[in-house]
């Protein structure tokens, strides 16, 4: 224990006073270098060592990882495809896929419904009580999501018999239901939706956040016209609000998408996986830590990279468009 | 420039706000969007009032009544107990996990954000060549699944022995790096955005750009840093992926994966999985509501990264 907590104020103190010197020991040593040379050098002692940080552990790891794809469990002889043919024809993988596929519809879109829903009502409140209901939707954003699972398990907690301790078997079984486990409930997959709304409860305010800004945004004198030419609050909202802040639409649905897709945390305390509800990140968690199958596990993880390659073409285009008019 | 883009930059976005800042008609909400918005407020409070509730009631209550019985006494003080604190604290290591987490989220904090500083200054306010390509690069990694980093890294650490010797350092590092592009995007942006002439006046007096870096860009800088430092401390206090495939159970486990761990062992003893729980929030929760503007624009500017 006080080694450990000597380890860390350690660490601390080199982050503090020696990542710092790192930097001006290396300006200096520049300094030292005569002329052109110098002016050249003297950026990379800047960017360098960041840049090394992301080489080191983002760039070479991801095109190792492609590479181990195509290598054996152990990662060491050379398979060619049979890493890719043997996820791809797994039976349990394509229940995998399809939950994947039931999160990507709905998580996103729900979670932007809520979020604009809550902007755009909580526009008209008085600046307090606007402020106390954003507050309230963004809170969960500070919770893990092994705490916000936790706290949901509690909901759909479940007793064979006697008083319901969980929240929703009280209400299922006050208006005369009977009660249920109700995670384990693969039937028409309404475990996998159980699942799902912990993840809406912790975006929504993400959704939220960035909606109201754009929101705000949305010259009032539109909004005055609408309501001069007789529409009402309803048509207001869907005819000049909503194309007007639709990039961000885009933008949130987009981030909740890629997020959902690598979040595995919510699956593993939930169920494990079990009860048909398995997702793929967490599928990737099994082939590397419990079955050890680093092909496969790369396979899954170079599927999820060809997911996200488009946003991240779509990221560098707008940073360039961005750039072009600064 | 508008707060639309992923990952903007809150204090451009902010920035440009005023011109379209309209005066706040007050109050113009009907009794549809009360009820609704009281409604979702309910919805998304209660489920955490339920384990706030529980954690401090007694095991018995716990396991055999609903939480919100106990607020129809809420005074009647035998069933308040902080016992089950005590017991998940110590009989399930959660108070070695929780120093476990404080260890592992302070390095792996201050480490990339002084990095990235570093960088994000060279990428704003130096020219050379690389500059344009290098910065894409940070761009393209920001949505990057991480997943992709574990099993090299794994193999890494191994061969290294990092993951026997010190099984800390290689989290430190894996955070720093993992954190690295968002922190040098989010920094770049808003050092950029800083005034020319002020930069300009410095160069003229004769500042290097090592002192211009250290004496006006860092502290200018501060709303930035503070968003990002309470993003990233909070992403990683939070995170379990990293912490299960680097540090995993034992000696060096930390919040998250020993929470993760009591749900899977004690599935119904629900007065510790409540105070578990609710241990695991409190530093947030405290981070939420003392430092709550740069919470929300931290976080909603880190939330690509994954």
């Amino acid at each position: 224990m006080i080694y450990k907590i000597l380890n860390a104020l350690i660490v601390v103190f080199v982050g503090v006073v020696g990542v710092p010197v790192l930097y001006f020991a290396l300006n200096a040593l520049v300094n030292r270098i005569p002329g052109r040379l110098r002016t050249w050098l003297r950026p990379y002692v800047f960017v360098g060592p960041a840049l090394a940080m992301v080489g080191v552990f983002l760039v070479y790891p991801a095109v190792h990882t492609v590479i181990l794809s195509f290598r054996d469990r152990f990662g060491q002889e050379w398979v060619g495809f049979s890493n890719y043919v043997d996820v791809a024809t797994d039976a349990s993988m394509r229940e995998v896929v399809f939950n994947n596929i039931l999160w990507i519809v709905f998580v996103p879109t729900l979670t932007v419904a809520i979020g604009l829903a809550v902007a755009v009502l909580a526009d008209r409140l008085k600046t307090t009580a606007e402020r106390v209901v954003k507050s309230v939707i963004f809170l969960p954003m500070a919770i893990s999501f092994v705490g916000a699972s936790t706290i949901w398990l509690f909901v759909y907690a479940y007793r064979p018999s006697g008083e319901q301790i969980g929240l929703l078997n009280a209400v299922w079984t006050l208006f005369g239901g009977e009660q249920q486990a109700w995670t384990q409930l693969s039937a028409g997959n309404l475990n996998d939706f159980l699942l799902m709304v912990i993840m809406i409860w912790l975006q929504a305010g993400f959704a939220m956040v960035l909606l109201s800004a754009a929101i705000k945004n949305v010259p009032v004198e539109t909004l005055e016209a609408a309501r001069i030419d007789g529409c009402n609050e309803w048509q207001i909202f869907w005819q000049v609000i909503v194309p007007q802040v639709r990039a961000t639409i885009l933008v949130v649905l987009t981030t909740v998408t890629i997020f959902v897709l690598k979040i595995f945390d919510v699956v593993y305390v939930m169920t494990g996986g079990n009860f048909r509800t398995d997702i793929v990140a967490n599928r990737f968690i099994t082939e590397l830590l419990s079955a050890r199958n680093f092909g496969a596990a790369a396979v899954i993880v170079v599927a999820l990279l060809m997911v996200t390659v488009p946003v991240m073409v779509l990221n560098i285009r707008r940073f360039r468009e961005e750039e072009a008019t600064r | 420039m508008t707060d639309t883009s992923v990952a903007a930059p809150p204090e451009r976005a902010e920035a440009a706000k005023p011109a379209a800042t309209r005066e706040k008609p007050p109050g113009r909400a009907g009794w549809f969007a009360r009820s609704a918005l009281l409604v979702l407020c309910v919805l998304w409070l209660i489920p955490t009032i339920g384990v706030l509730v529980s954690s401090f009631r007694a095991e018995d209550l716990v396991k055999t009544t609903g939480w919100w019985t106990a607020l129809a006494s809420p005074l009647d003080a035998a069933q308040w107990t902080l016992q089950n604190y005590g017991d998940v604290l110590l009989a399930e290591g959660m108070a070695n996990s929780f120093i476990n987490s404080l260890v592992v989220a302070i390095p792996a904090t201050i480490i990339p954000i002084l990095m990235a500083a570093f960088a994000a200054y060279a990428f704003a306010w130096m020219d050379f060549p690389g500059r344009y390509v290098f910065f894409v690069l940070i761009v393209g990694l920001l949505v990057v699944p991480l997943q992709v980093a574990f099993i090299p890294l794994l193999q890494l650490y191994g061969d290294l022995g990092i993951s026997r010797a010190n099984p800390f350092l290689g989290v430190w590092l894996a955070h720093a790096g993992f954190g690295m592009p968002l922190a040098v995007y989010i920094l770049r942006n808003y050092m950029g955005s800083l005034s020319r002439e002020i930069i300009e006046s410095a160069r003229v007096d004769g500042a290097g750009h090592m002192g211009i870096f250290w004496r006006l860009i860092i502290p200018l800088s501060t709303p930035a840093l503070a968003a990002y430092a309470i993003f990233q401390f909070l992403w990683v206090w939070n995170d379990l992926l990293v912490a299960l495939v680097f540090l995993g159970g034992g000696e060096n486990s930390v919040l998250t994966y020993q929470l993760s761990q009591l749900v899977g062992t004690r599935k119904t003893e629900w007065h510790l999985l409540t105070s578990g729980a609710f241990l695991t929030m409190i530093v947030p929760l405290i981070v939420f509501f003392s430092l709550q503007r740069y919470f929300v624009r931290g976080l909603t500017a880190g939330a690509v990264k994954g």
